[in-house]
């Protein structure tokens, strides 16, 4: 914890019209950090996450990543940001009409303007990570869900980023590819890369995450290590939840 | 700007023509009503036809539908118009213009209609039939209404790209719309009798293409 | 029998107009290259304008493409050709044609286009902007792709109406196909020069119109 704040999250709240989905939040993820955000659905933590990259636009608050606030700037500033910061998605959303290799080597080659041989070089070291490089050539409609969604964790990191944000990532994954997704997860964990998470695997988060908070009715309820959540919540609400999925 | 509304929108020559382009639009509206009778029936008639899939009656309908479809009418109003009296038949040019944009309609009328059919599930047809209905009257009364609905906007679309091709007629002397503004034109020496014609055309037209995008929008709506 | 024969299909007449048509075919292809690429780019700026969230990019556009959709392609055509000299604005036959239906064609271009770009997930969007991409990067790499795909049969039966819709230039005396073969009709006295311009018609058209019916079938299975 004595790491310097990759991604702080600063005073954020959101409105639909007269809906307020996110009150007042104040986060802080230290580089190297993996937080979890755990909670019941509808209480604002895929809001929350998508607005760290600005898939959803803040009505207030700050994002500050890397000690630079990313609100305000040209459109060209948004997507050099969105360069640092990977995300992946529960629906994967790979590109169904380009082959593998290419899904993870166009953002390189338009938005980084790498070069043909050092994008497909570095999109073959992902996919290597992530355990795929023999489907380089395969469409996403060849592979199963648990691969899909590998390769969409190895087009965010082959970007480079500073922070990786996961939303629900193995929600609409079949049980027994749920593994081999957090495994990769796990082993970037290992590597250093500061996480951000929302997801419902409660295992998981026990044995990875430095921290763990918890969100309910658009706001932080509690924040801890995995094992005062778990083992000993402060919170009513906090009980309440953990019990209901511990079920 | 004064030049401009002079000749597009001048008040005299406005007045003096308008009765001829709404004589026009008479016509116009009576040929485009009996084209798309004409061919929405023929169209639906040579779909269910098909359905029978009898290899001959199938072969000839397809062909038809090809090459009505590929064809420009324009060519074939004038083969009609030009071509036809030497061998004795005389038309008019209404006539030759109902025939060739009914024939048009109908052919595509009947590539729709049979998509409509193609996607009436399997399970559909033989439900109907085994509950007794027979071949025919599960074709009437299961699949037609299933593969009408399916093929409505794509139909409203073509009656509405068809039916504006009744402008053709000025070129064989019919006096729709178009030919009627045409005339006002050269004899007034004004370009308003053309602005009348694309006020004729708004009117009849703009509210079919409104009720074309609801229509889709709708079955749009409905397929989620 | 025989006068049918002679009056449609005489060959003698054919082969003497053939050459003079096969000119007017030459200059429909120009017509054609000019006016399906310009609709094709054009139809897909309305069509981004029809999706625009701005109200005064997206009500403009719609307007647009509904009045282009509502008036017979032939009266633009002589709207410009003949109304716009009035103005003291005078086009060549083949720039009128070119106006005319760039209006037309863009307008039912862009409804092809706008029922693409609605097909495809908005997850595609985010997973490209979340790469970095920018809008338009992400259109070009990402999203046009596939809403092209999905629309291929439409955007194909479209092309098959504006080669179509070439013919009418012969209204305005732009001497291509149909007009040469109108040409070779009142110098002979004979269709034969019409029923030969419509089997080129078919030629060019018919192999389009199959494949238009195989998307459509394949789609449909």
């Amino acid at each position: 914890m004595a790491n310097r704040p990759m991604l702080e999250i600063a005073a954020l709240e959101k409105r639909f019209g007269a809906n307020t989905i996110l009150k007042q939040i104040d986060l802080k993820v230290a580089e190297g950090e993996l937080v979890f955000v755990i909670g019941p659905s509808g209480s604002g933590k895929s809001t929350m996450l998508r607005c760290c990259n600005r898939l959803e636009e803040p009505t207030s608050g700050d994002i500050i990543l890397d000690g630079r606030n990313i609100m305000g700037g040209t459109s060209s500033d948004l997507a050099r940001m969105r360069l640092q910061v990977g995300m992946v998605f529960q629906g994967f959303h790979l590109y169904p009409h380009m082959s593998v290799l290419k899904n993870v080597t166009l953002a390189q080659r338009k938005a980084l303007k790498r070069s043909k041989v050092e994008a497909d070089a570095r999109a073959m070291d992902m996919l290597e990570r992530v355990g795929l490089a023999h489907k380089a050539d395969a469409y996403p409609a060849e592979l199963s869900g648990g691969q899909q969604q590998r390769v969409a964790i190895a087009r965010a990191l082959a970007l480079d980023p500073k922070v990786m944000l996961f939303d629900e990532p193995t929600s609409a994954l079949d049980p027994e590819l749920v593994g081999s997704v957090l495994k990769v997860m796990k082993d970037l964990k290992a590597k250093g890369m500061t996480m951000l998470v929302v997801s419902h695997e409660m295992a998981f988060a026990r044995e990875t995450a430095d921290r763990v908070v918890f969100m309910d009715g658009g706001v932080i309820v509690e924040e801890g290590t995995p094992d005062e959540i778990f083992g000993s919540p402060k919170a009513d609400r906090t009980r309440a939840f953990l019990s209901r999925v511990s079920g | 700007m004064d030049r401009f509304l002079e000749t597009f929108f001048n008040p005299v020559v406005m007045a003096k023509y308008a009765p001829d382009v709404i004589a026009g639009m008479g016509v116009t509206l009576v040929i485009a009503a009996a084209v798309i009778v004409a061919g929405i029936a023929l169209g639906l008639g040579l779909a269910c036809l098909r359905a029978y899939r009898r290899k001959i009656p199938n072969f000839f309908i397809i062909c038809y539908a090809d090459i009505f479809r590929a064809l420009p009418p324009l060519v074939l109003i004038l083969i009609l118009y030009f071509g036809f009296p030497s061998i004795g038949i005389r038309l008019s040019g209404s006539m030759v213009l109902f025939i060739v944009l009914s024939l048009t309609l109908a052919a595509f009328a009947e590539e729709i209609f049979w998509a409509g059919f193609s996607s009436v599930e399997k399970g559909q047809w033989e439900a109907g039939i085994a509950t007794g209905l027979g071949f025919t009257r599960t074709l009437v009364y299961v699949a037609l209404p299933q593969a009408v609905r399916l093929a409505m906007p794509p139909l409203v679309n073509r009656v509405l790209a068809i039916t504006k091709m009744t402008a053709l007629g000025s070129a064989i002397g019919v006096v729709e719309i178009l030919s009627a503004s045409t005339t006002a034109q050269s004899f007034s020496g004004s370009a308003t009798p053309l602005t009348l014609s694309v006020i004729a055309y708004l009117a009849i037209f703009m509210p079919m293409v409104v009720f074309a995008r609801w229509l889709e929008n709708r079955t749009a709506w409905k397929k989620r | 029998m025989d006068i049918f024969l002679d009056q449609f299909f005489n060959l003698a007449i054919m082969q003497k107009a053939f050459p003079l048509l096969l000119k007017g075919a030459w200059m429909t292809l120009q017509l054609c290259v000019a006016v399906i690429l310009l609709g094709l780019v054009g139809g897909l700026f309305v069509a981004l304008g029809n999706l625009s969230p701005r109200r005064w990019v997206r009500w403009p556009t719609i307007v647009y493409t509904d009045v282009f959709r509502a008036l017979p392609p032939l009266v633009l055509l002589i709207f410009i050709y003949s109304g716009l000299p009035f103005a003291g604005i005078k086009v060549s036959p083949f720039t009128a044609v070119v106006i005319a239906f760039l209006l037309n064609n863009s307008s039912y271009y862009a409804e092809v286009y706008r029922a693409g770009l609605i097909s495809v997930a908005k997850g595609q969007w985010e997973a490209a902007a979340s790469t970095g991409l920018s809008r338009t990067q992400s259109l070009i790499h990402v999203v046009l792709p596939q809403a092209v795909r999905n629309v291929l049969p439409d955007l194909l039966s479209n092309t098959v109406e504006v080669v179509k819709l070439t013919s009418l230039a012969s209204v305005i005396s732009l001497s291509e196909l149909l007009y040469s073969a109108d040409m070779a009709r009142s110098v002979t006295y004979n269709a034969s020069p019409l029923v030969l311009a419509a089997l080129f018609y078919l030629v060019l058209l018919w192999p389009l119109v199959r494949l238009v019916s195989h998307f459509q079938r394949r789609l449909a299975a």
